[in-house]
């Protein structure tokens, strides 16, 4: 599944890297530490969060993550949604808290075993 | 102009930190420290300064010097010390987080926060819940120490658990942090060795103390004219022959 059709099945809003939603998406992974993150994620998988630091950007960077998706309607920061563009790292953004947006991607079939 | 060595723990916690034993008091403290050989305290209780004058007045003329501050819990659950000179500067700090800071402290789940007179006596208990996380960003409370004319220092990088590292991965670019703390946890070798990153600020180590025999296990020693928080800076710095030593 590409990023584009997950934005589609899960309803989420596209507020940055518009044009890079090609991506395959190769699992999940959830968690506000983000070093844990770095350590942990996979390439290709998307990560669910409540950060909305630039940070998020960087280490989407480092672990070559498909797209990031912000919790609970929370708004990335301006500074977050330039260097998302600029690096080409999709944020998404899912009405629904944590645990109701990975449950409805796991449906989907988009799983996190790590 | 002379240079005077001191032996400075920068990071304790006083019985108004919830999680701080009630025998932190402020005279307890100030014996302790001295009993430990330190010529410098920092009190950073979380996000209040409140019980600072207290242990101010313990230590009155005698050989322990205070400098008052702050540990900010950031939006992102970060933990950043700040250390002031002034008493205004430690009073726009607090306004600063107390409207930025919400909810009431439950005793019962988080722990006491006692506020004391400098003869450790109870004076009051404080209601705001200072475990919790303020609503600014690790960037406006950097921005903001410096305003009020303060030392920005990232507490315990090396732990995952509320520190700029663990929480946010990496220093964000343009932080403007004035030092780095390393815990009891790990040595400053092992702890640039596992966070390359922490070479490129200055490191200080200090206890993080939240019980009496914690005081003063790790510390460092700053060279300077008068042990306060300006000298502090400028032995981070390197100023005119100033040095911290580890």
């Amino acid at each position: 599944m590409t990023v584009k059709e997950m934005i589609q099945g899960a309803d989420l809003e596209v507020k940055a890297a518009a044009n890079c939603l090609d991506t395959e998406v190769t699992g999940g992974y959830s968690g506000d530490l983000i070093s844990a993150v770095i350590a942990n994620a996979e390439e290709g998988n998307v990560w669910i969060t409540w950060h909305v630091h630039p940070n998020i950007v960087a280490a989407a960077l480092v672990v070559k993550l498909a797209a990031i998706i912000l919790i609970s309607g929370r708004q990335p920061e301006e500074e977050t949604v330039k260097k998302a563009d600029e690096e080409g790292i999709p944020i998404l953004v899912s009405k629904q808290p944590a645990f109701a947006i990975i449950g409805k991607l796991n449906n989907m079939g988009i799983m996190g075993e790590k | 102009m002379k240079l005077v060595t001191f032996r400075a723990d920068l990071h304790l916690h006083t019985c108004l930190s919830p999680c701080a034993d009630n025998e932190m008091m402020p005279k307890a403290i100030v014996n302790e420290a001295r009993r430990k050989g330190l010529d410098i305290i920092g009190i950073c209780d979380h996000n209040s300064t409140r019980n600072v004058a207290a242990v101010r007045r313990a230590c009155g003329d005698g050989e322990v010097a205070v400098i008052g501050g702050v540990e900010v819990c950031s939006e992102e659950e970060v933990h950043i010390l700040a250390l002031f000179d002034e008493e205004e500067s430690l009073h726009q700090m607090q306004q600063l987080i107390d409207v930025n800071l919400h909810g009431e402290n439950n005793p019962e789940y988080f722990g006491e926060q006692l506020l004391c007179n400098e003869c450790d006596d109870i004076i009051g208990f404080e209601d705001r819940m200072l475990i919790g996380a303020t609503e600014l960003t690790v960037e406006e409370i950097v921005e903001n120490i410096h305003r009020f004319g303060g030392l920005a220092i990232a507490s315990h990088v090396d732990r995952e658990a509320f520190s700029l590292i663990g929480q946010l991965g990496f220093v964000p670019d343009g932080l403007e942090i004035d030092a780095c703390e390393i815990s009891t946890l790990h040595s400053i070798t092992e702890s640039r060795d596992s966070i390359p990153q922490i070479s490129n600020y200055p490191i200080v180590r200090s206890s993080d103390a939240h019980r009496l025999e914690d005081i003063g296990r790790v510390s460092i020693a700053f060279t300077g004219t008068s042990p306060c928080a300006e000298e502090l800076s400028r032995a981070l710095h390197g100023e005119n022959g100033r040095e911290v030593v580890l």
